[in-house]
């Protein structure tokens, strides 16, 4: 088993759905000639031509709907937007046409496109290279969304998504491409559906994707060194569909839940999770449930500004404590 | 050059489309017909003309809201568009739709789109997938003249002429962009010249004589096919009624209805054939005849009696069905 990159674990999964079919391209804003500005695809571009590692004129909107198009007719594109950002240009093509077209001719056509961006707060970009805008694409039907949190579901989920007759919307992060982690060496797809429980424990859930799973596995750590208290980790790397039985399941072992979130909290994946808890299990608490997330803010370019509006481990640390009382 | 039978058929066809619309608006006016619906009256010499030099059901087409005929030329079945404005589950797409969204896939009428300017991207993306496959069809984008003022027309076709794709645009320009007249909204009003700056040919035609549009979309066709990447056809015509049912169309001149009135494409070729002896009035008669009668018998009929969508399959169509990737893969 090999240790990858997250971006070469993407890179991978490119190159083989490449070799497999003929039909599935790449495309966006500096892929080709350039590699890629977190390298996703490195080297494609001398490795299957112009025609299909596709450099993009800086048209998010309208490069996103020429892939949308091509799909219609057989081709898998997979787009990416080099930041969250700038796809709000291209929401109206994604939710618009992707999301609306199967349900809209009846289920005649369909839109298999994937669709990759890394949001996130990074290291001083500002408030408009900064934004995180899963709660966005997490509310629109007719789309999945999905959002790995290692090297192993970044290759995994990606496969699939190529495959998978559905727009899917990955959602990636900026600090996160040069993550480690291992990869099997043989192919293999992950589900785009589900939970991933990544530490079994038994007195409170956190809830956590992407980057702040790893908030939440630090956290976990520093709780049963420190505190005594056994948290159990939840990645949800699907945002859409939510997985209702996971949460359920966690919520009636450990009786408590705080979930940990990089973006704001409001109309959030926290908020969703609250009230999933709520129809599914609200009986099952012992505490409020409590979410860790970002102050209300854009964010700013000062690096402690900055880093005081993202939450971190002590923070999910200290949110836990008070679900105990213990503050 | 069309042949006299040849026109003939395209009077026939360009009336039926002009009953059809009419046959709507009844349907609207009666509520039986929901939500918006924009007619096609006086712009038939457009799509008749240019469908006519291209691969009917082959070439791939996609537009905008004024959807029912060009969805029609492209083979989709009068009975399916009339129960589709119905709401009705035998809808060409099964009443998720309604007017502004008809579907024919095995026609390869990609759909009608009611953003304006949304279906730039996704003609000039089949275009793409056909210059992948290799295939010799072509992309026809149908859209009206409003809609390049949306960044869509001018990133498509960028992308369109740098990689030299198989699209086709028509632009059905009809003087008004909802209600705003085109030199109230747009700096230069002749949108073929907007489409040369991206280095993509292009021409301006008299859109009510469809002899002029054949002869135009017939150079277009071919270009478009060879291999030459992208044209741009601009054809110069006027809708005869609102820009939707809901519009009273108070903002045009009533002089300048009247002008466009003596320019309807339908009685342009009917009085052409019957100066050329080809044709008479009293078979004109005859035939208008016949075509309300098979509008009002067959197809509003089948739309009326046709059964509802059932409410239990709401949620159907929103993904796709057992997708094995959505569980990891086949097992």
């Amino acid at each position: 088993m090999a240790e990858l990159m997250y971006w070469e674990a993407i890179r991978r999964a490119h190159d083989e759905e490449m070799a497999n079919d003929p039909l599935v391209i790449a495309m966006g804003e500096d892929i080709g000639v350039a590699g890629g500005t977190y390298k996703a695809t490195q080297g494609l571009y001398e490795k299957y031509g112009e025609k299909r590692i596709i450099d993009t004129p800086i048209s998010e909107n309208s490069y996103t709907g020429l892939g949308i198009g091509a799909s219609f007719i057989g081709v898998r594109p997979i787009i990416e937007i080099m930041s969250v950002n700038f796809a709000w240009l291209a929401l109206d093509q994604i939710f618009n046409s992707a999301a609306k077209v199967r349900y809209m001719s009846g289920g005649q056509l369909t839109a298999p496109v994937v669709i990759r961006s890394p949001g996130g707060t990074a290291h001083q970009l500002g408030a408009q290279h900064s934004a995180r805008m899963e709660k966005v694409f997490m509310g629109i039907a007719g789309l999945r969304v999905v959002t790995p949190s290692t090297p192993k579901q970044a290759y995994g989920l990606l496969k699939s998504a190529v495959r998978c007759d559905d727009p899917v919307f990955i959602n990636e992060h900026e600090l996160m491409y040069n993550l480690k982690g291992e990869v099997p060496d043989e192919e293999f797809f992950l589900p785009l559906e589900g939970s991933d429980v990544v530490r079994e424990g038994s007195d409170v859930t956190l809830f956590a994707y992407n980057i702040s799973v790893h908030w939440a596995k630090q956290a976990a750590d520093m709780l049963a060194k420190d505190h005594g208290i056994n948290a159990e980790v939840i990645d949800l790397y699907s945002l859409s569909p939510l997985d209702r039985e996971g949460i359920k399941r966690s919520v009636s072992k450990t009786h408590r839940a705080v979930i940990v979130e990089e973006a704001e909290a409001m109309v959030g994946v926290g908020s969703e999770v609250m009230a999933i808890i709520n129809e599914e299990c609200f009986f099952e608490l012992d505490a409020p449930p409590v979410r860790v997330s970002a102050a209300h803010v854009p964010i700013p370019y000062n690096h402690s500004l900055e880093r005081a509006a993202i939450p971190d481990a002590k923070d999910v640390v200290n949110a836990v404590l008070a679900s105990f009382g213990k503050s | 050059m069309l042949s006299t039978d040849d026109k003939k058929r395209l009077l026939q066809e360009m009336l039926f489309a002009r009953r059809f619309e009419e046959a709507c608006y009844q349907g609207a006016q009666e509520r039986k017909i929901g939500g918006f619906v924009h007619l096609y009256p006086g712009q038939e010499a457009c799509a008749h003309g240019v469908m006519e030099a291209a691969r009917r059901g082959k070439d791939y087409v996609i537009t905008g809201y004024r959807d029912h005929v060009h969805a029609m030329l492209s083979g989709a079945d009068p009975k399916e568009v009339m129960a589709e404005l119905f709401g009705k589950e035998t809808g060409s797409s099964k009443g998720r739709g309604g007017s502004m969204h008809i579907f024919d896939v095995e026609h390869r009428f990609m759909g009608g789109y009611s953003l304006v300017g949304g279906p730039f991207p996704l003609a000039t993306g089949i275009a793409k997938g056909i210059q992948l496959k290799g295939d010799d069809d072509i992309s026809i984008c149908f859209l009206g003249d409003a809609s390049n003022n949306q960044g869509t027309f001018h990133e498509s076709l960028n992308m369109a002429s740098i990689w030299e794709l198989p699209v086709l645009y028509i632009c059905e320009n009809n003087l008004y962009g909802i209600g705003t007249r085109i030199d109230r909204s747009t700096s230069e009003l002749d949108q073929y010249k907007r489409a040369a700056v991206y280095n993509i040919p292009s021409a301006q035609t008299d859109g009510q004589d469809i002899e002029k549009v054949y002869e135009a979309a017939q150079i277009a066709v071919d270009h478009v096919r060879s291999g030459k990447g992208p044209y741009f056809l601009e054809l110069l015509t006027y809708r005869f009624r609102g820009h939707s049912m809901s519009d009273s169309n108070a903002y045009r001149d009533d002089s300048e209805e009247a002008e466009w009135a003596k320019r309807d494409p339908i009685k342009i070729l009917r009085d052409r054939l019957i100066e050329a002896g080809d044709y008479s009035m009293d078979e004109y008669k005859a035939l208008d005849k016949k075509l309300i009668a098979e509008i009002d018998d067959e197809i509003v009929r089948f739309a009326e009696e046709s059964p509802q969508p059932n409410v239990a399959d709401l949620e159907k169509y929103v993904l796709a069905d057992n997708d094995p990737y959505v569980t990891g893969g086949p097992q």
